[in-house]
């Protein structure tokens, strides 16, 4: 696996035509790994007929409310976590 | 539902029940379509619906009192969701990974998928629809702590709210905190008092309210 929990991650802002499962709310957002799942099935191509290989590794990583939504109310430590696969995920500072 | 004063031009649709959800119509089409191309059977999408019927809050409900009684089942179910589940003979469904999020006094968990409608069906049975429509699915991420009031619940600003977005193949299961004034109660009566909501960290379980003589 490529990146560890705790590591701070960005997720590509990539364009991307055809189902796939990164949210658009979190496209470029900087967040950090809670949690490193198995590896499964690239719904990318697999949704499509395909066999979906290699698998993905799966991340679940975790994004400060603040950071995400201007209005979020900033007197807490709320965090939205949401599931990334790898291809999805740059190194960040 | 409780109205708000903010003021931006998003909707703020009420989370609600349908009569019929409206990709009933959509899904009626594609199994005719998928019939009729033979990739699948009508037998198939039966025996499918069959399974989904039969499953049950009452499972995942057995999971959350075992854990608020036995503290090594509960560390157990924590490591390893999916394993835990077979111990107490629950059928935690096929390939999906069933990950247990563990509601305490300074943080609480909530459940969402923005995508479709990922859900522990194994566990819990078929998704509610409000579970499946648009104004959850988009406030549960943007604003959850006013999901949460409409819900009947509020969370003071020092309870961490961590909400999680299932986009994937993991399905997310909140064990929420045992209510207090539970301390005497058997195990099947404390499965009696875990709710469906309890379980997607939209409620929060209470103990019974004293019966009045």
């Amino acid at each position: 696996m490529k990146y560890q929990t705790g590591q701070a991650v960005r997720v590509s802002a990539r364009r991307h035509e055809g189902h796939h499962r990164t949210p658009a709310y979190v496209k470029g957002r900087r967040g950090t790994i809670a949690r490193v799942h198995a590896s499964f099935r690239n719904p990318e191509t697999h949704a499509y007929g395909k066999d979906g290989l290699p698998e993905q590794r799966l991340y679940l990583v975790s994004f400060p409310q603040s950071d995400l939504w201007p209005e979020y109310r900033s007197s807490t430590t709320d965090r939205l976590y949401v599931d990334v696969f790898e291809h999805w995920l740059e190194e960040a500072e | 539902m409780s109205s708000h004063d903010h003021d931006h031009d998003h909707p703020h649709e009420p989370i609600a029940n349908g009569d019929e959800p409206a990709a009933a119509e959509r899904v009626r089409a594609l199994v005719d379509l998928l019939v009729e191309r033979g990739v699948i059977g009508r037998e198939d999408v039966r025996r499918q619906m069959d399974w989904l019927v039969s499953r049950s809050p009452s499972d995942g409900a057995r999971l959350v009192a075992r854990a608020w009684v036995d503290p090594e089942f509960r560390q157990r179910l924590f490591a390893d969701t999916r394993a835990a589940a077979f111990e107490l003979d629950l059928d935690p469904g096929p390939s999906p990974i069933v990950v247990a999020l563990e509601n305490t006094e300074s943080v609480h968990h909530m459940v969402v998928c923005t995508l479709c409608s990922c859900y522990p069906k194994a566990l819990l049975g078929p998704p509610p629809d409000w579970y499946k429509d648009f104004p959850y699915r988009s406030r549960a991420v943007s604003e959850p702590r006013a999901v949460l009031e409409e819900f009947g619940v509020h969370l003071d600003d020092d309870v961490e709210l961590r909400v999680v977005d299932s986009t994937a193949d993991i399905r997310y299961l909140v064990i929420p905190q045992r209510p207090p004034g539970t301390e005497a109660m058997r195990e099947d009566e404390l499965a009696a008092l875990v709710t469906r909501d309890s379980m997607i960290g939209v409620a929060i379980p209470a103990a019974p309210s004293p019966t009045i003589s």
